[in-house]
């Protein structure tokens, strides 16, 4: 067996020479440990290209899928441009998910082709923190062109997938160049003692990464700035309790 | 003078007074246009007579036509007496569409008070002929429509002298296709060549040229070319140099460009034009050349460009502005170069930031800025949860609820039955009766549901479940929660 340092030391050197033409490696992390572990580097790769879905009925509303991108995109620096082809985006929505109205610029679109070409331009741009782009079809060589743009400027794009019928879901088995695939999808509430409604559930699901792992992970929707959290039934931590306190009062 | 009073203009017409211009009133009461005076007084005894005044009219369409090259298209002439004519192509992609631009054309218009009419069509005689006298007040014909649009029209409608359509008038020609119906060369034979111009322009068959409004002072560079140019890399490389002169000639005068022309003209004697707009005044060469670069494939050369005009068409102050120097100030970095490259793509109303309206109806509350226009800094207030997804238009339910305050134990959505187990509500919605006098009583009982899935939607009750006056008491789906 030969010594895993050596191993350890080329696996550097091929990252450097991939690495080259990127201007930045950083990482966006959720700041939950489960997650954050599954992803190479500890977090979201920034200067990349990511992919969300919705599950169920999320496929064709795209509800959940939309704020588990807007909390993505409110934890990043600066400017977030958002594009669409359906106008039927609530900004208070997003607001409440962290993301206020004066840092989204919304973009409509006739068409996929014109989403695809407004989020590579955006992405090449660089001035932004996160495009995000609802798309139905995302191709290799598509997809392919959104991450080199990402790589080049080092901004976080997300391809929200999202279909007009619940059959062109089978789609997202598609491979493509993006570096993570995510699935959210609702889960019921945990009960409150009293009448109401607590805070969201979702089942993400991280199909894909690139040198990495997939997992599934039940957490707690967005809050204001655009965390999430452990259910505190899974986990036991001061943290995560008062994520949950948060949660009902909201 | 009677506000209700019929008023018209009257004018001279050899030694003859006659109507130059109607009211709505004294159309209704028979009077036309053309009519002698004596006659029109005969006919309507009240009627206000007012001298026409032709040099002020046609003042003030020229007025109305620099209004219309500075907000919608590049080339545009005035049509005396009553028209604007305006060449849309490689304009109309700012605006949103044809329809879009239409639409927006005329609602201004409207909005200053005056009535307006308007058509696209492929040629100038067509769009001429259908603005004036098609049923619709706004008409888009569609692509390489020919002759056929005009079939129906008045003879009146092909611009003819009205001697020449009183003669064809009393000869049984009625419409514009009793006439495409007879053989041409006799016609023109019997009728002389100016109604087989006027029928040849209408249906494209003879280009017609005119000669574009230039507006007063502009700022602008020409190149003229001693051969004709026509490869796309030609016309990209001489763009680069025409923006160059223009934004040392805007430097000069301190101005920014917010609209940019460039009319090609071609060897045909036709004019191709692009146009760009910008959200911020620019002078930046590189950024100018890139937005009409990226346009270049709109431009036909067909046989050569002979000479190319830049304009800047609207400029306004742009001042030297110092860079953020100390530490603490945040360098904000500067997209409006992006808005531009995308506005010009889908068009500058598809792009847009939203700010929060004080309104607690959520249709009502937000409102469409400019992406670049400076934000309020405000948010909504985040008491109470809003949907990521708002429907267009809320959706009617099938529910059962008790009423009056009671959220439905289940509902069906789009022909699927989900039962509620969980919800929150109600968060009333009280109708602005500042607004709308139907809203005066109007009230929506907003409830959050989950179904047994863990779906969240967003549903409301029109009516407070006891008053019929408040409301239908039919439910509604309005959004979906992530």
């Amino acid at each position: 067996m030969r010594h895993p340092s050596a191993i350890l030391s080329l696996r550097r050197q091929i990252e450097r020479i991939g690495r080259r033409h990127r201007r930045s490696g950083g990482v966006l992390p959720f700041r939950i440990a489960r997650i954050d572990a599954r992803l190479p580097g500890g977090g979201l790769a920034l200067g990349a290209l990511h992919e969300v879905a919705g599950g169920g009925n999320g496929a064709i509303d795209g509800a959940a899928a939309a704020l588990f991108a807007a909390g993505i995109a409110a934890r990043t620096k600066g400017r977030v441009l958002w594009c669409v082809t359906q106008p039927d985006l609530f900004a208070p929505g997003l607001a409440q998910a962290g993301l206020a109205p004066e840092r989204v610029i919304h973009v409509e679109a006739g068409d996929d082709r014109t989403v695809l070409a407004c989020v590579e331009e955006s992405l090449r741009h660089g001035g932004l923190g996160a495009v995000i782009g609802e798309v139905a079809r995302l191709s290799m060589p598509a997809s392919r062109r959104l991450q080199l743009a990402a790589e080049g400027s080092g901004t976080i794009g997300i391809a929200l997938r999202r279909w007009r019928r619940q059959a062109d879901a089978a789609d997202f088995g598609q491979p493509t160049a993006a570096r993570t695939r995510w699935r959210v999808s609702v889960l019921p509430s945990a009960p409150l003692p009293v009448p109401g409604l607590g805070r969201a559930r979702w089942l993400v699901e991280l199909i894909r990464v690139r040198a990495g792992e997939s997992a599934d992970f039940e957490v707690e929707a967005c809050d204001a700035t655009g965390r999430l959290a452990l259910p505190s039934d899974l986990v036991h931590g001061s943290g995560a309790a008062e994520g949950r306190q948060r949660g009902v009062a909201g | 003078m009677p506000a209700e009073a019929p008023l018209a203009l009257a004018g001279h017409e050899g030694s003859r007074r006659v109507l130059r211009a109607v009211d709505a009133a004294a159309h209704a009461a028979g009077l036309r246009l053309g009519m002698p005076v004596t006659r029109a007084q005969v006919l309507l005894p009240g009627l206000v007579l007012r001298d026409h005044d032709a040099a002020g009219d046609a003042a003030a369409l020229e007025r109305l036509a620099l209004w219309a090259l500075r907000s919608f298209a590049p080339v545009v002439a005035a049509d005396p007496p009553d028209g604007i004519v305006i060449d849309s192509t490689g304009a109309d992609h700012l605006h949103g569409g044809e329809e879009a631009m239409l639409a927006a054309l005329t609602g201004r218009l409207t909005a200053a008070g005056l009535r307006a009419r308007a058509a696209i069509a492929d040629t100038r005689g067509a769009a001429h002929a259908l603005a004036r006298h098609a049923a619709r007040p706004l008409f888009i014909a569609p692509p390489g429509h020919g002759a056929s649009v005009l079939a129906p029209l008045p003879l009146e409608a092909l611009r003819l002298p009205e001697a020449l359509s009183t003669e064809l008038r009393t000869l049984g020609f009625d419409r514009i296709g009793d006439l495409l119906a007879q053989p041409r060369a006799p016609l023109v034979l019997r009728f002389g060549a100016e109604l087989g111009l006027r029928i040849e322009q209408a249906s494209g068959e003879r280009p017609e040229p005119f000669e574009p409004l230039r507006s007063p002072d502009p700022v602008e560079a020409r190149r003229a070319f001693a051969e004709p140019i026509g490869a796309a890399e030609t016309i990209a490389r001489h763009i680069g140099r025409l923006v160059h002169r223009l934004c040392a000639l805007l430097e000069e005068r301190g101005l920014g460009a917010r609209r940019l022309d460039l009319l090609c003209q071609r060897v045909d004697n036709r004019v191709v034009a692009v146009r760009i707009g910008t959200a911020l005044p620019v002078r930046n060469a590189q950024r100018l050349t890139r937005l009409l670069c990226d346009r270049i494939e709109t431009i036909d050369p067909g046989f050569g460009i002979e000479a190319m005009t830049l304009t800047a068409t609207v400029a306004e102050p742009l001042a030297h502005r110092q860079a953020a120097s100390t530490l603490i100030e945040e360098e904000v970095s500067d997209i409006s170069d992006l808005v531009d490259t995308l506005a010009n793509r889908v068009g500058g109303r598809a792009i847009y930031r939203v700010v929060p309206v004080a309104s607690d109806v959520p249709e009502r509350a937000v409102c469409r800025i400019p992406a670049m226009a400076p934000g309020t800094g405000t948010t909504w207030p985040g008491d109470w949860p809003r949907p990521v997804r708002l429907l267009p238009r809320p959706e009617p339910i099938e529910t059962v609820a008790l009423l009056p305050d009671h959220p439905p134990v289940s509902f069906t959505w789009r022909g699927v039955r989900r039962r509620v187990t969980r919800a929150d509500g109600p968060e009333r919605i009280f109708g602005e009766w500042w607004k709308r006098d139907a809203e005066l009583a109007a009230v929506r009982d907003y409830f959050r549901v989950e179904d047994n899935a863990g779906e969240r939607y967003w549903i409301y009750r029109a009516g407070d479940g006891e008053d019929v006056a408040t409301g239908s008491h039919r439910w509604f789906l309005h959004g979906v929660f992530g």
